[in-house]
């Protein structure tokens, strides 16, 4: 998939395949009573036609604003069953790596209140297989595919942008500089300005694809590391990736992960993720991608609010396939029922 | 297919301390069903808890019912033992690999060794491979009398019971597998399965390779998907030239070839 080829699906209007999974209502109570149903009575067609949902990222035009956070969503056809790929507002895929990389040992999951500790490693099958035996499926679909890539040096970041920029299909690159869960890794870059800023400009010289820089939270100054990397040339930030934390089991006097440490995700975390994008958003003048514990369409426009240009879901796949689908037909709703005819109007409409 | 769908709750009956039969009406769930599958269940109104919960399907009742036999171990199972006949329960499944049964012939004997709430997936089994008309050995070992579930059920299988207690207050005294290493020799089983405790499963992949037989074991491990995309629930395994690598127990398994799995973990 080129820059410029096929949007037409950036026209709501234009939306016409059936998915193949009709939308759920997830369980997950609404915090308040004002979003309908997807496809209420009282929403007509033409109503939810006039409504732009697109927005723009790093030169990416996005039919709508939610996305698949990476590592939540593998590589596509795993959640295929249950949701039509061609309505997301782009495609983000699992970590790749230069290598094969085998991931921790197990456990790596532990679930804490309205939260996951995950330590997968992030374990994947490297760029070459990745290239070949993943992309070719994802390419078969319209919104922007987005690969998220991490290295343990400057010069394999380096490589990784080089050899993706070759290959079509790919629309941008997302950088994890800050995947708390291997030793040599991310976590090295993410937490110093200047050797995220390296990591930043040693990838921008070697692609033309826009690239997204994906921010740790555990770090003391988030906007620190946000002017640093945008000052090498991000095209757009990413955040919040996942919050270290641990978990102890009583009886065993264990820690709950082979690991020890892991990254917590979930609706424990949306209050601090949606702090640190409000903060970013007002430090930095390219665009944001916020993340975090979203789980419904209300989460999603409290980040919309803060700033975010556009938002990933991730855990609540994991509990809810469908999840992103209801999200999408929530958040058109929501627009509709504000009377408002463009996302973009949330864009950072917080008022204090 | 994987189907994501509200079943109803058609009973809960408690048999044992903690332990729960459930009752779904889950008809294209069960009706693709396969011995070793696993429903993936939302066990909270709320965020918290907030994962669904693997079970292994137990049984499949009559037109549409999908039984499922567990323990409450957490806030999850608690919820899930406090839903009422009538009230829907948000599932997905059929997921994972389930068992396979030697391809159909006449005179197939299979062994199966069930560990506690092993017996789970392996009551399953039994019926699907007595429907082909395999004599089944169904060694099933509890830690005592009173841990030992469904056996009217399995009885009514027409299957060769032999029961183990750790205490001895049921059938032989001792570890289960134990028991079937009594039988293995002249047994000349075409196949063994086995769920239960992980030792329990070592072991049970030892007698297995030492006599010969192919032999499959159901994991367990901690899981959020259940789709194979977050890699949360992986084992490990050896392939052929001995290489460890992690395979999804939820896409991969649960059920695997016990040669390949990786006992030293």
């Amino acid at each position: 998939m080129g820059q410029a080829d096929d949007r037409t699906a950036i026209n709501p209007a234009a939306r016409a395949v059936a998915p193949p999974f009709t939308p759920r209502q997830p369980d997950i109570p609404r915090q308040a009573d004002t979003l309908q149903q997807p496809h209420s009575p009282g929403h007509s067609e033409k109503a939810r036609s006039r409504v732009n949902l697109a927005v723009a990222i790093a030169g990416l035009t996005l039919p709508n604003p939610v996305m698949p956070a990476s590592g939540t969503f593998g590589f596509g056809a795993e959640y295929a069953p249950f949701i039509d790929l061609n309505r997301l507002g782009a495609i983000v895929v699992k970590t790749i790596t230069l290598h094969p990389t085998s991931g921790n040992p197990p456990p790596r999951l532990m679930e804490t209140c309205s939260g996951l500790l995950n330590s997968i490693g992030l374990q994947n099958p490297g760029l070459e297989v990745f290239i070949q035996e993943k992309l070719p499926y994802l390419r078969q679909f319209s919104p922007p595919l987005i690969v998220n890539i991490a290295g343990r040096t400057v010069d394999e970041y380096a490589e990784l942008a080089r050899r993706l920029d070759a290959v079509a299909g790919v629309d941008a690159l997302e950088v994890n500089i800050s995947c708390p869960n291997v030793k040599e890794g991310g976590i090295v870059f993410g937490t110093v300005p200047a050797m995220a800023a390296r990591v930043t400009a040693a990838i921008k010289q070697n692609t033309r694809l826009p690239v997204i820089i994906k921010l740790t939270p555990n770090v003391t100054d988030i906007t620190a590391v946000a002017r640093a990397v945008v000052d090498a040339g991000a095209d757009a930030l990413s955040l919040i990736n996942t919050l270290q934390g641990m978990a102890i089991d009583v009886e065993t006097r264990r820690p709950a992960l082979a690991n020890v440490a892991g990254g917590l995700s979930g609706p424990a975390i949306k209050p601090v993720a949606l702090y640190h994008v409000w903060r970013v958003a007002q430090a930095v003048q390219v665009p944001v991608i916020g993340m975090g514990g979203i789980m419904n369409a209300r989460d999603a426009i409290e980040f919309l609010l803060a700033g975010a240009s556009a938002v990933a879901v991730g855990t609540a796949s994991l509990v809810d396939p469908g999840a992103l689908m209801v999200i999408i037909d929530d958040l058109e709703n929501y627009l509709v029922e504000q009377g408002l005819t463009d996302v973009r109007e949330l864009i950072g409409a917080l008022q204090i | 297919m994987i189907q994501n769908l509200e079943a109803e709750v058609l009973a809960t009956e408690q048999v044992g301390a903690g332990v729960y039969l459930l009752h779904l009406y889950a008809p294209d769930v069960a009706g693709s069903a396969q011995p070793g599958q696993f429903v993936h269940i939302r066990c909270s109104e709320t965020t918290d808890p907030l994962l669904r919960r693997p079970l292994s399907i137990h049984d499949l009742g009559k037109e549409g019912e999908l039984i499922f036999l567990y323990q409450v171990k957490g806030r999850g199972t608690a919820w899930l033992a406090r839903q009422e006949p009538g009230s829907k329960i948000d599932i997905l499944g059929p997921l994972g690999r389930g068992f396979t049964l030697p391809a159909s012939k006449i005179n197939i004997r299979i062994a199966l060794v069930a560990g506690g709430l092993g017996v789970v997936p392996l009551l399953f089994l039994a019926r699907r491979a007595r429907a082909r008309g395999y004599e089944v050995d169904f060694f099933y070992g509890a830690q005592n009398g009173e841990r030992l579930f469904q056996a009217a059920a399995l009885r009514a299988l027409d299957i060769n019971l032999h029961i183990a207690t750790d205490d001895g207050s049921a059938g032989w005294s001792g570890p289960v597998t134990k028991l079937w290493e009594q039988y293995l020799q002249a047994g000349d089983y075409d196949r063994a399965y086995a769920c239960g405790p992980r030792a329990e499963l070592k072991e049970f992949a030892r007698l297995a390779g030492e006599a010969a037989i192919p032999a499959e074991v159901s994991l367990e491990e901690r899981m959020a998907c259940g789709l194979g995309a977050c890699r949360g629930c992986v084992t490990a395994l050896r392939d052929t030239p001995g290489n460890r690598y992690y395979e999804n127990v939820c896409t991969g398994g649960p059920v695997f070839d016990a040669a390949t799995v990786d006992w030293e973990d």
